[in-house]
């Protein structure tokens, strides 16, 4: 291995490690932010749900399956116009934080709707009987005992959006995985390719090992 | 006074003729009294138990509490009397990620209790009622199942209701278990003149707590009668299911049964063949086939 060549490509890997993080580091966030929300809509509004309406959660859970259903390359292109309303232009590293938001948000919603689903009627129910509104068993009930689940769901969108990350080469988003691309790949710097690759899985495992952490410490359902 | 009038809750079956889960119940439970509701699986009797606090909105008829008409009431309406009447669950239903206090906590949040000095002080007194202070801190996972249902009881009772509704609260106990629950529910009625409903299919807990039993079969209550006449020689229900539910329970043949006598798949298949009696519902509100299938098990057993 050249050590020189991974000396040269120093500065570049601090920049594209940058980009990765500020992708994640934004979409991420924006995912959680609008994703639980949305995710606690489709569960309380389904047929079997805390306010049935089966009509628009039949509209609305459509939009979710047709968003998660585009392969994120083709995402990427297709919704070009609108990423260039919204950010001002449609390449950089900012350019892809939109398409991997748009992606994530309906990816993170569907994993709130499971993680809340799999929590059981009875807590919801003893909370109904206590005379609580909507609002308040989502708040204290729902989301206080769905925590570790969501957690959980969090580091998982994450891992899966890193890599997702790597794509936004096609359209000069940057990032660590776009390096391993660009250099591994089409200019057989094999050098770069693996320490772009190393940083990638320390990236992913330090982001997996502190969510199972965090997990099992907000986690009260089994005794330690 | 709690007063059902001509309560009825269909559930829809898809395209199959609707099922009459509790099936024109009229029932009248006086205030500070505890009223067992006993039946087997399937009767109705946790139905009609979540129609009092409307958990389950009965299709027709009204539900009263003191003078209020609960079916009358709006959504916020409803809310509000919700906070008079606690519940207690077969699973105890507690919020496992927290710990005892803040569960207990829970339903003074939700009755507008806003200060959380004084929910933590009221919910010790509610813990306190049903001897859990040591354990206040602890997480519901880190209970046995009587400790889970006495902190429920806590909560339920936290907000100082009229009401307590009781859903199968002793089926996932074991007896000694059972019998301190019950004790609590039978102290806080003394003490505090809270009306208690409890459902169950244990005859036992009936015996020991009820004041006035309603035997429940399809939908319907069947008989109704004070519990002291179970302990009155003689006595004896009017109903079949009555009369099984006062036996002294399960009695099995010991000896190897020979398959004349009990063979049930040979006593279900007969019924079968025989195809359903003329101008039958899909759905048999009488149970002619389960009681045909019982009384031939029964005879064979004897």
């Amino acid at each position: 291995m050249n050590l020189q060549t991974i000396q040269a490509r120093l500065p570049e890997i601090n920049q594209a490690m940058l980009e990765t993080f500020a992708m994640i580091g934004v979409a991420i966030p924006l995912a959680v932010l609008l994703g639980t929300p949305l995710g606690i809509w489709l569960w309380s509004h389904a047929p079997a749900g805390l306010k049935p309406t089966p009509k628009s959660h039949a509209v609305v859970s459509t939009v979710v399956n047709m968003v998660r259903s585009f392969p994120f390359l083709i995402l990427l292109i297709a919704i070009i116009p609108f990423t260039r309303l919204i950010v001002g232009t449609s390449v950089g590293t900012a350019a892809v934080i939109v398409p991997l938001t748009i992606n994530a948000i309906p990816y993170f919603a569907r994993l709130v709707e499971q993680n809340i689903t799999q929590l059981g009627t009875g807590a919801v129910e003893a909370s109904r009987a206590m005379g609580a509104t909507r609002g308040q068993i989502i708040r204290h009930v729902l989301l206080v005992d769905a925590k570790p689940a969501i957690i959980g769901s969090i580091t998982i969108t994450t891992v899966s959006f890193i890599s997702y990350s790597a794509m936004s080469g096609l359209v000069g988003g940057g990032g660590i995985g776009d390096l391993a691309i660009r250099y591994g790949y089409y200019r057989y710097e094999t050098e770069t390719m693996v320490v772009a690759c190393v940083l990638m899985v320390l990236l992913v495992t330090v982001v997996q090992y502190s969510g199972t952490r965090l997990v099992r410490f907000t986690d009260k359902r089994v005794t330690a | 006074m709690i007063s059902l009038r001509r309560v009825s809750t269909t559930f829809a079956a898809g395209k199959k003729e609707p099922i009459a889960a509790v099936d024109d119940v009229s029932l009248e439970i006086p205030a500070g009294s505890i009223q067992g509701i006993i039946g087997f699986s399937g009767a109705g009797k946790s139905t009609l138990l979540r129609n009092i606090n409307l958990l389950e909105r009965p299709t027709s008829g009204e539900v009263w509490i003191g003078d209020t008409e609960l079916t009358g009431l709006n959504a916020e309406g409803l809310r509000r009397a919700r906070h008079q009447i606690g519940m207690i669950f077969q699973g105890f239903n507690l919020v496992n990620n927290l710990t005892v206090v803040q569960n207990v906590e829970l339903s003074l949040k939700f009755a507008g209790v806003k200060d959380p000095r004084q929910r933590r002080r009221r919910a010790a007194e509610a813990l306190e009622i049903v001897d859990i202070t040591d354990k206040t801190r602890n997480y519901p996972a880190q209970l046995s199942g009587g400790q889970k249902q006495r902190v429920a009881i806590a909560r339920a009772l936290a907000t100082k209701p009229q009401v307590l509704l009781c859903d199968e609260p002793t089926s996932a106990l074991d007896p000694f278990t059972t019998a301190t629950v019950l004790q609590y529910l039978a102290d806080i009625n003394a003490e505090f003149g809270i009306t208690v409903v409890v459902v169950t299919h244990e005859m036992e807990v009936i015996k020991a707590l009820a004041d006035n039993v309603a035997v429940m079969e399809a939908g319907r209550v069947v008989e109704q009668f004070p519990a002291t006449d179970l302990l009155r020689e003689g006595f004896s229900p009017t109903t079949s299911i009555g009369k099984y539910l006062v036996s002294d329970g399960i009695s099995l043949n010991r000896r190897k049964h020979t398959s004349s006598e009990t063979d049930f798949d040979a006593i279900v298949d007969e019924l079968d063949a025989a195809g359903p009696e003329p101008g039958a519902r899909p759905w048999d509100p009488t149970r002619a086939r389960e009681n045909k299938i019982f009384a031939a098990v029964e005879g064979g057993l004897r």
